[in-house]
C-alpha cells in the first residue's frame, strides 16, 4: 500500500494546484500510515521536481520519453497507472484540472478503481473511506464512499490549500513501454496566454456583468485585476454576447471557481451564477441595485454605480501598494 | 458518418437544491427535469455536422423509464432516433459501461458528451467511455471540425487552448463554444413523437463506491454595506479583517 500522486507541468514547472495535490496526498499517505509517491511526466529540470519534496513527496518517478512530451490522456493513463502498480499504491490523487478532468477516470478505470472527482476535504476513514466532493454545480457537497480496493481522487483547487511537510528527495527514471494506440491524438498546437492569470487556479478573480454595458468598459475590471493579480471572469449572457470569451464565463453552465477574493460587479446573481460561485471565501458585490440577490451571499457589499465606485477602489489599491 | 450523443436527465438550473431521509437522498419533490445543457450544445453539433444527409444522430440516456420525456426532447432537438438503457445511473462508471456495451455493437464514428452533468458534477464519463473503447477521448472541448475521418479539436486548457487532431474513433465532452444549443421547433416536436426510441437493459457492474450523504454549504453571514461614497474603504477591510489581499 502507498499513494501516489500524479504532478502535472505546465512547460517544465509545476503550479500550486500541484503543490496541493501533493500536500493533500502527504495528508493521506500519513492518515494511512504509509508512504508517498510523485510521477512526472514530460521534460521538468531536477531542480524544479526538488521543490516537490517541500511538500512531502520523497520519491519521484521522472517520465521523460519524448512522444510523452505533450499530454495525451490516454498514454498519460497509461503511464500512471502502471507506475500505480509498481508502486503498489492504491490511493492515486490528481489534480482536479482541465487535464486532470480528463485523465482520472481512465486511471479509474484502468485500475478498477472508484474515482472521486472534485475533492475538497481530506478523506474520512471512520466508517470506510469517504470523499467530501462539490455536487450540483457548488449547490451541495456529497460525500462519496468509496468499497473499491484501489481509489482515485480528483482535488479541487483551492480547497486544501498548500502545506509545507520538507522531505529529502529521490528521483529515479521511470520507462514504461507506450503503445503506439495511445498516442493516435496528436497535439498540433498549444495556445496559452502567459501574462494572465488561469481562472480556475486563480486565488482572487474579479467578475463582470451586463450591468457594465458593454465590452468597451472592461478596462476598469481587467485594471482591477491586474492590480490584484487576479483573474477576470463574466456572467452568462456577457460570454453570450461575446463581450468576452466563453472560457470566462462562471456559474452552473460555466467554469465552478472557489477563490479567496470574488469580486463580483455589475452582476445580480442568479441562482446559476451562485451556483458556480458561492464556494468562494470572501465575495464583494458592487451593485447599483440594492435589491440584487447577490447581496444575500456577500461579505462585503457596495450599493453604487460601478463606473464610480471602481475608479474609488483602484485609486485605495494603487495607494494601498505604494 | 454514425455519431452517438449520450444525454443525462438532470434537475432545471433554477432548481433549489435540498435532501431528504437524514441528507442521504436528493428530494426530488417538485423538481423539473431538462437535457442537461452541455449535453444540448454536444447534440446540437452533431446535429450540424450530420446535416445534409452526412451522418445520423443518434441519443443514449442511461435511466429509467421518467427519463423518456428528456430523451423525447433531445428527438424533438433533431437526434434521429434514440435508445434507453433500463437502469438508474447509479454512478460515472456505471453509465458509462452501459454506453460503452452499446457502442462496441453499435459502430460509431463519433461519441460526444456534454463536459460534465449539472447534477453530480462528475466530468468522468466521456474519459471513461474512451478508455472501455479504448480510444481516444478528449475532454472539455469548445470546437470540432469533422471531415469524415479526421477531427480537428480545440479543448480547454487553463488560460488557453489546445489544438488537437484525432483520427479514427473517439469520444469527446462538449463545452460552450463547440455549437449554439439549438431549440425545437414545432415540426421538431412533432416528428418527435414517432421516432424511434429503443430500450434496452442494462449489464451488471460491479460497485465500487456510492454517495452516502448529502450537504448543503454552511450560510453565510451578513453582509457589510460599505457606503458607495467611501468605496476605497473597501480596500483597507480586505486586507486587515478579511485578510485576503
Ligand atoms: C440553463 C441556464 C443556465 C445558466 N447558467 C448560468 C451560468 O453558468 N452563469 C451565469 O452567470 N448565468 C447563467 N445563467 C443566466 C442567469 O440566469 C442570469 O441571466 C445571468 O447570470 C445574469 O447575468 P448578469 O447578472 O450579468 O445580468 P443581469 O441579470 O442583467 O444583471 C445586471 C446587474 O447589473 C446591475 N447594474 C446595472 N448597471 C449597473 C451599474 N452602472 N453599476 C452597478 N451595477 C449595475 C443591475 O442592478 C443588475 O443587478 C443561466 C441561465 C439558464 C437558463
Ligand atoms: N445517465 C446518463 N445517460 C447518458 N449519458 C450520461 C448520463 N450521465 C452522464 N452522461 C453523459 O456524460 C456527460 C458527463 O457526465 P458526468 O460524468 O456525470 O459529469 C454528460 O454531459 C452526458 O453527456
Amino acid at each position: 500500500m502507498s499513494v501516489l500522486v500524479y504532478v502535472e507541468q505546465v512547460e517544465g514547472k509545476f503550479k500550486k494546484s500541484v503543490f496541493e495535490a501533493v500536500s493533500y496526498a502527504k495528508a493521506i499517505a500519513d492518515q494511512q500510515g504509509t508512504s508517498l509517491s510523485a510521477i512526472s511526466i514530460g521534460n521538468v529540470a531536477e531542480s524544479e521536481l526538488n521543490e516537490l519534496g517541500k511538500y512531502g513527496a520523497s520519491k519521484i518517478l521522472k517520465v521523460e520519453a519524448d512522444q510523452l512530451k505533450n499530454f495525451v490522456n490516454q498514454a498519460y493513463a497509461s503511464v500512471i497507472a502502471e507506475a500505480a502498480k509498481n508502486e503498489s499504491a492504491n490511493i492515486v490523487v490528481i489534480s482536479n484540472s482541465f487535464s486532470g478532468k480528463g485523465l482520472a477516470p481512465r486511471v479509474a478505470v484502468k485500475l478498477k478503481a472508484g474515482l472521486v472527482d472534485g475533492a475538497v476535504e481530506l478523506p474520512t476513514t471512520d466508517g470506510g473511506f469517504s470523499v467530501k466532493k462539490t455536487a450540483f454545480s457548488g449547490k451541495a457537497f456529497a460525500i462519496a464512499t468509496l468499497t473499491s480496493e484501489n481509489k482515485v481522487i480528483a482535488l479541487n483547487p483551492n480547497a486544501f490549500g498548500v502545506k509545507e511537510n520538507a522531505v529529502s528527495v529521490a528521483i529515479e527514471a521511470f520507462s514504461p513501454e507506450v503503445k503506439s494506440s495511445d498516442l493516435t491524438a496528436i497535439v498540433k498546437e498549444i495556445v496559452r496566454a502567459t501574462n494572465k492569470v488561469s481562472l480556475p487556479d486563480a486565488e482572487i478573480v474579479v467578475s463582470g456583468g451586463r450591468g457594465l454595458k458593454g465590452p468597451e468598459n472592461w478596462g476598469m475590471v481587467e485594471e482591477l485585476a491586474d492590480l490584484l493579480g487576479a483573474a477576470t471572469a463574466c456572467s452568462k449572457p456577457v460570454s453570450d454576447a461575446d463581450w468576452r470569451p466563453h472560457s470566462e464565463h462562471v456559474g452552473q453552465t460555466g467554469i465552478a471557481i472557489s477563490p479567496n477574493l470574488y469580486i463580483a460587479i455589475g452582476i445580480s446573481g442568479a441562482i446559476q451564477h451562485l451556483a458556480g460561485v458561492s464556494s468562494s471565501k470572501v465575495i464583494v458585490v458592487i451593485n447599483k441595485d440594492p435589491e440584487a440577490p447577490f447581496f444575500k451571499v456577500a461579505d462585503y457589499g457596495i450599493v453604487g454605480d460601478a463606473f464610480e465606485v471602481v475608479p474609488k477602489i483602484i485609486a485605495a489599491l494603487k495607494a494601498h501598494k505604494a | 458518418m454514425k455519431i452517438l450523443v449520450c444525454i443525462s436527465n438532470v434537475p432545471d438550473t433554477t432548481t433549489k437544491i435540498t435532501f431528504t431521509g437524514d441528507n442521504t437522498e436528493f428530494n426530488t419533490a417538485g423538481v423539473q427535469y431538462i437535457v442537461n445543457p452541455y449535453d444540448e450544445i454536444a447534440l446540437s453539433r452533431a446535429i450540424e455536422l450530420a446535416e445534409g444527409g452526412k451522418g445520423t444522430v443518434t441519443v443514449i440516456n442511461v435511466g429509467e423509464a421518467a427519463t423518456e420525456p428528456t430523451i423525447r426532447k433531445a428527438l424533438a432537438i433533431g437526434a434521429d432516433d434514440a435508445v434507453r438503457v433500463n437502469g438508474a445511473p447509479r454512478d460515472a462508471y456505471f453509465v458509462a459501461t452501459q454506453i460503452a456495451e452499446y457502442a462496441k455493437s453499435n459502430d460509431f464514428d463519433i461519441i460526444l458528451c456534454g463536459r460534465e452533468s449539472i447534477d453530480y458534477n462528475g466530468s468522468q464519463v466521456a474519459a471513461m467511455v474512451g478508455e472501455l473503447l479504448d480510444i481516444p477521448s478528449i475532454s472539455i472541448i469548445k470546437k470540432l471540425d469533422y471531415d469524415g475521418s479526421t477531427a480537428t479539436i480545440e479543448r480547454e486548457i487553463e488560460g488557453g487552448k489546445e489544438v488537437v487532431s484525432v483520427s479514427g474513433k473517439f469520444v469527446a465532452s462538449c463545452a460552450e463554444g463547440t455549437a449554439e444549443a439549438k431549440i425545437p421547433n414545432m415540426r421538431g416536436i412533432m416528428s418527435a413523437r414517432t421516432k424511434p426510441l429503443q430500450v434496452i437493459e442494462a449489464v451488471a457492474v460491479e460497485e465500487v463506491g456510492k454517495i452516502s450523504k448529502f450537504e448543503t454549504p454552511a450560510p453565510r453571514g451578513s453582509v457589510k454595506l460599505i457606503p458607495a461614497e467611501s468605496a476605497e474603504e473597501l480596500i483597507g477591510l480586505l486586507h486587515s479583517e478579511a485578510k485576503v489581499i
